[in-house]
C-alpha cells in the first residue's frame, strides 16, 4: 500500500457557493442538500410500506382462511363509490405532479392553483369515504358489539339463488370489516396529514417560497402524496374487487 | 495513560494540553440553546443524559426482581406486582435504553465527524427524534406511575388484549412513539452515510463503527414500522374488541407474534450491532493494528442485518407453528452465527501480534468478546429445535439474552463511553478507578447470569416469583452478583461526573487513534471541522498517523 502522506486540505473555495437562503449550513452544495432530502423521503416511504405491510399481511392470511366471509363482505362495498374515489385520487395525484412541474419552472400562480386543486380532490375523496363509512354505520357493519350479520348472504355465481353463510363463517365478516376500517382508516389518516401539509405548502407557495428555484419541499411532498395514492390503488382492488365472485 | 508504549509515535504532550476556548459546549449558553439545538453533538449529550436516567430506573426494577428471588417464597411483593416489575424492567431496558444506547449517543456524536461532515443530514429531525424519545419515556413513566403494566415486554395476545386491566394502552403508546424516534435516527444515519461523506471518504474507508451503525439503521427503518402496526392493532383490539388477534372471533394470536417478532428479533441486532462497531474501534486502537479482515467485518454487519430479518420464528417454536417452517427458521438461525463468528475471529486476529495496551475501553472490549461469545453460542442451543423445547421460557433463555444484551451491548456501551469520553468532554476519566469498575462489572455480571444458565437447564421457569427451595443457592448467587453489578454501574456514573470538572485535560488525540474524530480538537467545534477534510487514507492506518505531525491538529482558541 502506498500512502501519499498528504494532509487534510481545504475544499476549494468555489465549492462553497451559497445561493439560496434555504441552503443549510452543514451541506456543502445545494445539490447535496436536495439529494439528501429526496433520499430521506424515499426511505421514509419505505418505512410506510413496512407499516402498511403488516396490515396487508393480515389481509392475506385472513382472506385465505375465511374466503367465503370475504366474498360476502366484499359484496357490501360499493364499486361505484370506490371507483369514483379512485378516479378522484388519480386526478389529485395528477395535479400534484403538475404542481411539482409548476414549481420547477417557477410559475407561482400555477403552483398555487395546482396545489389547491390537489387539496380539493383530496377533500372530495375523504368526503366520499365518509359517505361510505356512514353507510356501514347504518347497516351495523362496524365491527364490535353492534355488528349485524343478517345481510350477509352468499351471492351465487350465476345469480340463481342466494344462500346464507353458515353462522360461524358469517361472524368472520367482522375480520374483513375490521381490516377494511383499519386499512382505509390508516390511509385516510395519511390523507388528512397530507391535506394539512398541503394547506401549509399552499400558504408558503402563495408567499413565493417555491418560485425561485427552491422546490425540494414540493417535490418531497409530491412523493408522499403519490405514495398515499398508490396505497389506495392496492386497497381498491383488494377490498372492493377481487373477492366479489364466489368460487 | 500508557504513554510509554514504544509503538506510539509522536505522542502529543498531554501535560501541556489545554481545553480549547471555543467548542460545541460553550458555543451557546442557556437551557434553551440545548433544548432547541440542531447540533448532533449536543443532541447526543441530551440522549446520553436521558438514557442514563432510564437505565437506572430499569436497573432499579432489576434489583427488585433479584431481591424477590432471594428466597423461594413470594415474600417481597404479590404476584401481579412482580409481573409489573419484570414488565417495566423489560420495556424500559429494551425500548428506552438498549435500542437507542449506542446509536443515539455515540452514533449521533461520532458518525458525522467520522465521515468528515458538519452534521447529520437532518438536524431538525434528529432533535425531533429526541423529543419523541422523551415523549415515549414520559408515557412509560405514566404507565408506571398510574399502576404499571404486567404483560411482559412482549405484549403477547390475547393476554394483553383481553385478560389484563393494567395500563397496556399507555405503554403501547410509549413504544409506538419511541419507535418513531428510532426510525428517524436510522433514517438520518442512512442518508448521512450515503450523502454526507467527505471527499475521499469511500465506503471502504469508513470506520467499522459507521458500517455497523449503517446496518443497524437498515433494521430500524425496515423493522420498527412493523412493530408500530402490531402495537396499533393491539390497541385497537383492546379498545374496540375487534378480534383480529382473538381466536374466539376467528382471529389468530400467532399473527401478532409474527408481526411482533418480525421487528423484535431484528431489534436484537439493532441493539448489538452498534456495540460491535465500538469494539472494532477499541480493539484496533489499543492493539495499534488495522482491523483484520476489514471488508469481512464490514460485510458481516450487513449480513447480520439481512439474516436477522429471516429468523423471527425461532421465538415461536413452541407456539404451534408448522414443523417444516420451524426447520427452515432453525437453519437460518444457525446461519446468523456465521457473520457473528466472523467478527469475533477477526477481532482475535487483530489482537494477534498487536501492541496491546490495557486501557479501560480495552478491558470492556475483552469482556464483550468473552461474554458475547457465550451469549451467541447459547443462542445456537436455543435455535436447535430439540433443545429449544427444553430450554425456552426458562432461566436459560434469560441468561442467554442477558449475556448478549448486558454482557455484550452494555459492555460495548461502557467501552465506547470511556473511549470517546475525552473527545466528548475534553477531559480524561480516572484510569485506575475505571479499570476497577470494568473488573467489578465483569465479575458481577458473571456471578449474576452464569447461575441462571444452570437454573434454566434444571427447569426453573422465567417470570415466576416463587420457586422450589432446591434452586435457592443458585438464586442467592445470582442476587449477590446483581449487587456487585450494580456497584459496577454506579461507579462510572460517579467518576465520569467527577471528571467533568476535575479530570485531566485530554488533548485532541489521547489514544493516538486514526479516526477523523481524533484529528480535531476535544471537545469539537460546533461545525466539527474548520475545513472539510479530504480523506486520503484507509481506516485504521497507523502508518498514516505516524507521518502526521502534531502541528497539523486543528484547534481553535
Amino acid at each position: 500500500m502506498t500512502h501519499p502522506h498528504t494532509h487534510e486540505t481545504a475544499v476549494p473555495a468555489e465549492h462553497h457557493h451559497v445561493a439560496l437562503p434555504q441552503h443549510r449550513h452543514h451541506f456543502e452544495t445545494e445539490e447535496q442538500q436536495r439529494e439528501a432530502g429526496s433520499f430521506g423521503m424515499w426511505l421514509f416511504l419505505l418505512t410506510e410500506i413496512m407499516f402498511f405491510g403488516g396490515m396487508f399481511f393480515a389481509y392475506l392470511l385472513y382472506r385465505n382462511w375465511y374466503y367465503d366471509a370475504f366474498v360476502v363482505a366484499s359484496n357490501q362495498l360499493s364499486i361505484p363509490l370506490g371507483a369514483t374515489n379512485t378516479v378522484i385520487l388519480i386526478g389529485s395525484g395528477f395535479f400534484m405532479a403538475l404542481g411539482v412541474w409548476a414549481a420547477e419552472v417557477k410559475k407561482k400562480g400555477l403552483l398555487v392553483l395546482f396545489l389547491i386543486l390537489t387539496t380539493l380532490l383530496g377533500v372530495a375523496f375523504l368526503g366520499i369515504k365518509g359517505v361510505e363509512y356512514h353507510e356501514k354505520w347504518e347497516k351495523h357493519h362496524i365491527p364490535g358489539a353492534h355488528f349485524d350479520v343478517s345481510e350477509f348472504v352468499n351471492p351465487h355465481a350465476y345469480g340463481l339463488h342466494e344462500e346464507p353463510l353458515s353462522p360461524d363463517m358469517a361472524q368472520k365478516t367482522q375480520i374483513f370489516f375490521f381490516l377494511y376500517f383499519a386499512m382505509t382508516g390508516m390511509h385516510a389518516f395519511h390523507m388528512i396529514i397530507g391535506i394539512v401539509l398541503l394547506f401549509w405548502l399552499t400558504w408558503r407557495a402563495h408567499a413565493g417560497d417555491f418560485s425561485k428555484g427552491y422546490v425540494a419541499p414540493i417535490e418531497n411532498f409530491g412523493l408522499y402524496w403519490h405514495f398515499v395514492d398508490i396505497v389506495w390503488l392496492f386497497l381498491f382492488p383488494l377490498l372492493y374487487l377481487i373477492n366479489r365472485h364466489p368460487l | 495513560m500508557s504513554a510509554t508504549s514504544t509503538t506510539i509515535l509522536n505522542l502529543p504532550d498531554q501535560s501541556t494540553a489545554t481545553l480549547p476556548k471555543k467548542n460545541y459546549i460553550n458555543n451557546e449558553h442557556g437551557l434553551l440553546s440545548w433544548l432547541l439545538t440542531g447540533d448532533h453533538k449536543r443532541i447526543a449529550i441530551l440522549y446520553l443524559i436521558s438514557i442514563t436516567f432510564f437505565f437506572f430506573i430499569g436497573g432499579a426494577f432489576a434489583g427488585l426482581i433479584r431481591l424477590e428471588l432471594l428466597t423461594p417464597q413470594p415474600d417481597l411483593v404479590a404476584s401481579d406486582t412482580y409481573n409489573k416489575f419484570f414488565t417495566m424492567h423489560g420495556i424500559i431496558m429494551i425500548f428506552l435504553f438498549l435500542v437507542p444506547s449506542v446509536p443515539a449517543t455515540l452514533g449521533n456524536f461520532l458518525i458525522p465527524i467520522m465521515l468528515g461532515a458538519k452534521d447529520l443530514a437532518f438536524p431538525k429531525i434528529n432533535l425531533l427524534s429526541w423529543y419523541l424519545y422523551m415523549a415515549g419515556g414520559t408515557f412509560t413513566l405514566a404507565a408506571l406511575v398510574l399502576g404499571g403494566v404486567d404483560t411482559g415486554w412482549t405484549f403477547t395476545t390475547p393476554l394483553s388484549t383481553h385478560y389484563l386491566n393494567t395500563h397496556v394502552i399507555t405503554a403501547a403508546t410509549a413504544i409506538f412513539i419511541a419507535g418513531f424516534s428510532s426510525i428517524f435516527t436510522g433514517l438520518n444515519f442512512i442518508v448521512t452515510i450515503h450523502r454526507m461523506r467527505a471527499p475521499g471518504m469511500t465506503w471502504f474507508r469508513m470506520p467499522l463503527f459507521v458500517w455497523s451503525n449503517y446496518a443497524a439503521s437498515i433494521l430500524m427503518v425496515l423493522g420498527t414500522p412493523v412493530l408500530a402496526i402490531a402495537i396499533v392493532l393491539v390497541a385497537l383490539e383492546r379498545t374496540f374488541g375487534i378480534g383480529v388477534f382473538d381466536p374466539t372471533k376467528g382471529g389468530d394470536p400467532l399473527l401478532f407474534q409474527h408481526l411482533f417478532w418480525f421487528y423484535s428479533h431484528p431489534a436484537v441486532y439493532i441493539m448489538i450491532l452498534p456495540g460491535m462497531g465500538v469494539i472494532s474501534e477499541v480493539i484496533s486502537t489499543f492493539s495499534r493494528k488495522r482491523v483484520f479482515g476489514y471488508t469481512a467485518v464490514a460485510f458481516s454487519s450487513v449480513a447480520i442485518a439481512l439474516f436477522g430479518f429471516f429468523v423471527w420464528e425461532h421465538h415461536m417454536f413452541i407456539m404451534g407453528v408448522s414443523n417444516y417452517s420451524a426447520l427452515v427458521f432453525s437453519l437460518l438461525t444457525m446461519l446468523v452465527a456465521v457473520p457473528s463468528a466472523i467478527k469475533i475471529f477477526n477481532w482475535a486476529f487483530t489482537l494477534q501480534q498487536g501492541s496491546i495496551t490495557f486501557e479501560t475501553p480495552m478491558l470492556y472490549a475483552f469482556g464483550f468478546m468473552g461474554l458475547f461469545t457465550i451469549g451467541g453460542l447459547t443462542g445456537v442451543f436455543l435455535g436447535s429445535l430439540g433443545m429449544d423445547i427444553h430450554l425456552t421460557e426458562t432461566y436459560f433463555i434469560v441468561a442467554h439474552f442477558h449475556f448478549v444484551m448486558v454482557g455484550g451491548m452494555l459492555m460495548a456501551f461502557l467501552a465506547g463511553i470511556h473511549f470517546w469520553w475525552p473527545k466528548m468532554t475534553g477531559r480524561m476519566y480516572p484510569e485506575s478507578l475505571s479499570k476497577l469498575a470494568a473488573v467489578i462489572t465483569f465479575i458481577g455480571f458473571n456471578l449474576t447470569f452464569l447461575p441462571q444458565f444452570i437454573l434454566g437447564y434444571l427447569g426453573m421457569p422465567r417470570r415466576y416469583h416463587a420457586y422450589p427451595p432446591e434452586y435457592q443457592v443458585l438464586n442467592v448467587l445470582s442476587t449477590a452478583g446483581a449487587t456487585v453489578l450494580g456497584v459496577g454501574y454506579l461507579l462510572p456514573m460517579l467518576y465520569l461526573a467527577w471528571s467533568l470538572k476535575y479530570g485531566a485535560i485530554a488533548g485532541n488525540n489521547p489514544w493516538q487513534a486514526t479516526g477523523l474524530e481524533w484529528q480535531i480538537q476535544s471537545p469539537p467545534l460546533t461545525e466539527n471541522f474548520i475545513e472539510i477534510p479530504i480523506v486520503d487514507h484507509e481506516a485504521y492506518d497507523y502508518e498514516w498517523l505516524e507521518h502526521k505531525t502534531k502541528h497539523e491538529v486543528t484547534t481553535v482558541g
